[in-house]
């Protein structure tokens, strides 16, 4: 009897130091920490808020080499509330990084397409910073196909 | 041999919003691929652009790997007075170019 408290004490302590060690590579929403830590590089110690950014990507593309992106955040674009820079992160190619795009007021519209590569069915998230220095997130499932950066050069 | 495509409007009313178009034709090597040898094929991107109007900075981009071969950006500015835009590409190997695009705004 003893002998089976101490076996399941000892379970339940690995269990929790298991969860423990899980916790810290991935944070609330199990994103990869490497994403984690290139949005804190971006944000320092700001706090991120879902919604005025519209991240427009499709949901299934077949070549992962090529995926057209738009990032639009709804801002009036005037001299005093303006969107300073839109940065763009994924989650499970080489790098978190995509793209940095800094605009101001002059931009009268914020929004940036380009075209990206995803190495994988991925989550991606963009990010914008506001001219009050609050950021605001918005994020994508993309199913990918056929993955980029994974071919042989010739 | 690098190209750069620009689509800007050649008029457009003072004070309105255009929308400006630009690839540099450029292959955006990742540095992640290997050849059939298993060398790894070294980075060559593009890593800055940067549109100025008439002189000032109205658009500037970071790149990294992850943007696909050719980059096409396009981005949106206000127009106030006639001019023209200078567009540049800096990247890894010394790459650099210009490119630019007048406006008449009316």
């Amino acid at each position: 009897m003893a002998n089976s408290i101490h076996t399941s004490r000892r379970t339940v302590l690995s269990l929790a130091g298991g969860a423990a060690a899980l916790v810290i590579v991935r944070p609330a929403d199990a994103t990869p920490a490497m994403l984690q830590t290139a949005i804190r590089n971006v944000v320092g110690e700001a706090n991120v808020r879902t919604g005025k950014v519209k991240l427009d990507i499709p949901p299934l593309v077949e070549n992962g080499n090529t995926v057209p992106m738009t990032v639009s955040v709804a801002s009036p674009m005037t001299a005093d509330e303006y969107v300073k820079s839109i940065h763009v992160f994924n989650e499970k190619n080489p790098q978190p990084n995509i793209g940095n795009f800094y605009l101001g007021p002059r931009a009268g519209r914020a929004q940036v397409s380009t075209r990206i590569r995803l190495a994988d069915s991925q989550k991606v998230t963009a990010i914008a910073r506001l001219s009050d220095d609050t950021f605001w997130s918005a994020t994508a499932d993309v199913v990918v196909t056929l993955a980029a950066c994974t071919e042989e050069a010739i | 041999m690098p190209s750069a495509l620009i689509n800007v409007p050649k008029k457009a009313k003072r004070g309105s919003v255009i929308e400006i178009k630009t690839l540099m034709s450029h292959i955006m090597e990742t540095g992640y691929r290997h050849t059939a040898s298993g060398d790894v094929v070294p980075r060559d991107i593009i890593t800055s652009f940067t549109c100025r109007f008439n002189g000032t900075e109205v658009f500037r981009a970071d790149l990294y790997p992850a943007i696909a071969a050719n980059p096409f950006i396009t981005f949106f500015t206000t127009v106030s007075e006639s001019g023209k835009f200078e567009f540049e590409w800096i990247g890894d190997k010394g790459f650099s170019e210009t490119a630019q695009a007048s406006i008449t705004v009316e």
